[in-house]
């Protein structure tokens, strides 16, 4: 935790607590979370144009979101960090690299959709080359996956794995599955859990599921350290991330790290992802950028204003580029494989 | 059998890459309820937890990994099957940028006197599963070359045990595998009691692949055809020698082997020769893999058929019964399957 000096806040950064975000750090993750959001709001918008079908997202988890991704370790193979993600992590995938245009392909359902080839929903990520396997819509199989990949990593290296999930997901018997692999006395595994507390279910409260007020509380049972963070102060998400990160990295031990966000647009366009007047941790943020004096306001509406028409233009790149064909059904489907008479190369329909 | 799978796995750890073997009781000290695993060096115990020993397995194979995990009884693997789904679709969902090599293998069907949850069989649940690849062994020797391809297979491969067999001595020997079967059983079987000194003194077995999705025509004839897998592939083997001593009717008996993909080469041909087919399992009647089989029969081979062509299956019931009579009247028996045999061949075209 960088020291409080003399200096004043605003030419230092921002500060929550004794915790203090360096000024080109805090830039740089508002950049992350203003382009996140745009991308997101352009997505429901396209949801509801015809431009797609379906919506599902994370407004209201890019200040977290944005933490978590610009401190993975990030790349390809077990020495580096495995993400079990779920379908609010876009932030993390633009703070690790992700182009806007890559969301949008996958909401526009194209060929060229790097993530699952217009197959999957929106938000549902897949990239090998950063170890983020494939998103998946059935609540919290993550967790049951999350200790195998860092089984393999406690043999090499020191990556780790990190498993997100909702609050409401953790009644899913594969939290506690993840609880309970990654906990085995003297089988200890690198993962932090991450849950992501919006108090929501789809139209289920919290208040009315759980009797606990946090999922990490039920780590204890397991011996598993835990830390609730509000998740909608970027300051705070960022030593949190960064304190958990490194209790996983050094003892190769479980950590359970929760965040108390907000859910912006509700569960998904299933609900007509109406705006909820939670609070809205890009707005705070800003509020608190500019107190700083880290930023001004014409610097605020730059960064939108660029972030709009880069969205604006993947768009309409998007729009252009190829979309799946009926021939294209069936691929992908296996791997190649010489020990396979039929299906050698990929699927090609029924033997 | 039992020792065959044991074998393969050896051989997998050695030559293969296999890095885990992993399931209830699969490590030390038992090895396997039906010691498919003793005495394996990568083999270890996992909680009581089918759905984290599905969800592991898969994480170590995004890892680099390659995983060989066990439900014990596939009658405990219903709570898994959307994990199950979820690794099948990893590779079409993703586009194509992930390769999930893992094998779950996993004894089905009935014969042990199992009861309710030790008799299920699971391969027409299985053969839903689009993006897994499904075999099942009807002797040893099989069961080593269909292990070795499942484990050699980037692809998600289950291996369906036919628990009724896994105690099976075969009539052909693995490559490099001691022909006095009790030297084998002297090298590779764990002592009764402790065994904590124990290590296994592996026979230097050979590579031996018996690829995904092809058939083994067991018997060559010209008066039906028989397909059949797992369990009721010796009844039927045994029901058409029979008939063949009595009327001198000959059959086409033909061990799939692989449920998915099968071999609809070997089993179209043979009912273009014949006309006449009978499919033989023993899961339950509705929705039954054989109907699969018979449909496609039906819709490309209607023209070539001199009589109705038939499945004969398990009974859709909740389960088998304890007492002998149940299981005996569930599922398909020698004698039902001579009977069905018999009536095939018999009927006027």
């Amino acid at each position: 935790m960088p020291k409080k000096n003399s200096m004043p806040v605003k030419d230092r950064g921002v500060e929550t607590g004794d915790e203090i975000l360096s000024a080109e750090r805090c830039l740089q993750i508002h950049r992350i979370m203003v382009r996140a959001r745009a991308m997101e709001e352009r997505m429901i918008k396209m949801s509801k144009s015809g431009e797609g079908f379906f919506w599902i997202g994370g407004p209201g988890e890019e200040a977290f979101n944005a933490c978590l991704g610009l401190q993975i370790k990030k790349g390809q193979g077990p020495t580096f960090d495995f993400l079990h993600l779920h379908y609010r992590n876009s932030a993390t995938m633009i703070a690790m690299g992700m182009e806007l245009i890559d969301g949008i392909r996958q909401m526009g359902m194209t060929w060229t959709d790097p993530f699952s080839a217009g197959r999957n929903f929106p938000s549902h990520f897949s990239r090998k080359e950063w170890n983020v396997v494939p998103v998946s819509s059935v609540i919290e199989v993550q967790f049951a996956m999350a200790p195998g990949t860092a089984l393999v990593q406690k043999r090499h290296g020191d990556g780790v794995t990190i498993v997100v999930g909702g609050d409401a997901g953790a009644a899913e018997g594969d939290f506690t599955t993840c609880m309970l692999w990654s906990s085995r006395p003297g089988n200890e595994l690198p993962v932090l859990m991450i849950t992501m507390n919006n108090g929501w279910g789809i139209s289920t409260a919290h208040c009315t599921q759980h009797s606990c007020e946090h999922t990490i509380e039920r780590g204890k049972a397991y011996g598993i350290a835990g830390e609730v963070v509000d998740g909608n102060d970027p300051v705070a998400s960022w030593f949190a991330i960064e304190r958990a990160l490194r209790y996983v990295r050094s003892t190769r031990s479980p950590f359970m790290l929760e965040a108390m966000v907000s859910r912006l647009h509700g569960h998904s366009s299933s609900s007509g992802a109406p705006r909820s007047a939670d609070p809205d941790c890009l707005a705070l943020f800003e509020e608190r950028l500019l107190s700083a004096n880290v930023i001004d306001r014409p610097g605020l509406e730059r960064v939108h204003r660029e972030a709009r028409q880069e969205v604006d233009a993947a768009v309409e790149k998007a729009g252009q580029e190829k979309k799946p064909t009926p021939a294209e059904i069936e691929k992908f489907t296996y791997a190649p494989s010489a020990v396979d008479a039929v299906y050698p190369d990929d699927y090609t329909g029924l033997p | 059998m039992v020792q065959a799978v044991r074998l393969a796995l050896h051989y997998g750890e050695e030559n293969l890459g296999v890095t885990d073997v992993f399931g209830e009781d699969v490590g030390p000290p038992l090895g396997g309820v039906f010691t498919a695993t003793q005495g394996l060096k990568t083999a270890w115990n996992t909680p009581l937890d089918e759905r984290g020993i599905v969800g592991t397995a898969m994480g170590i194979a995004y890892a680099g990994g390659r995983p060989v995990c066990e439900i014990q009884f596939c009658d405990y693997g219903f709570n898994t099957i959307d994990l199950l789904k979820v690794a099948g679709n990893q590779r079409w969902a993703g586009g194509g940028g992930w390769e999930l090599p893992l094998v779950l293998m996993t004894p089905s069907g009935s014969g042990i006197r199992g009861s309710l949850y030790h008799s299920h069989s699971f391969e027409s649940w299985a053969s839903r599963l689009a993006g897994w690849k499904i075999v099942m062994p009807s002797n040893p020797l099989d069961a080593y070359g269909l292990m070795l391809s499942a484990i050699a297979d980037p692809n998600p491969v289950m291996v369906l045990l036919p628990k009724a067999l896994l105690r099976l001595k075969g009539d052909k020997l693995i490559p490099g595998e001691p022909a006095d079967p009790d030297k084998l059983k002297s090298m590779i079987d764990a002592p009764v009691g402790d065994r904590s000194r124990w290590k296994p003194n592996w026979p230097d077995v050979k590579e031996f692949f018996i690829p995904i999705g092809t058939a083994s025509v067991v018997r060559e004839g010209d008066s039906a055809t028989v397909v059949s897998y797992g369990r009721t592939l010796p009844l039927c083997v045994q029901a058409a020698d029979s008939i063949r001593k009595q009327s001198g009717a000959t059959f086409d008996v033909i061990d799939l082997r692989s449920i998915f993909p099968y071999d609809w080469k070997a089993v179209s041909a043979s009912v273009e020769k014949t006309g006449r087919i009978l499919i033989v399992n023993e899961d339950t009647e509705v929705t039954n893999f054989g109907e699969h089989l018979l449909r496609r029969v039906i819709d490309e081979h209607f023209y070539d058929l001199v009589v109705r062509p038939r499945v004969l299956f398990g009974r859709h019931l909740p389960g088998i019964g304890l007492n002998p009579v149940y299981e005996q009247n569930s599922v398909p028996q020698l004698a039902s399957i001579t009977t069905a045999l018999a009536d095939l061949m018999s009927e006027e075209a």
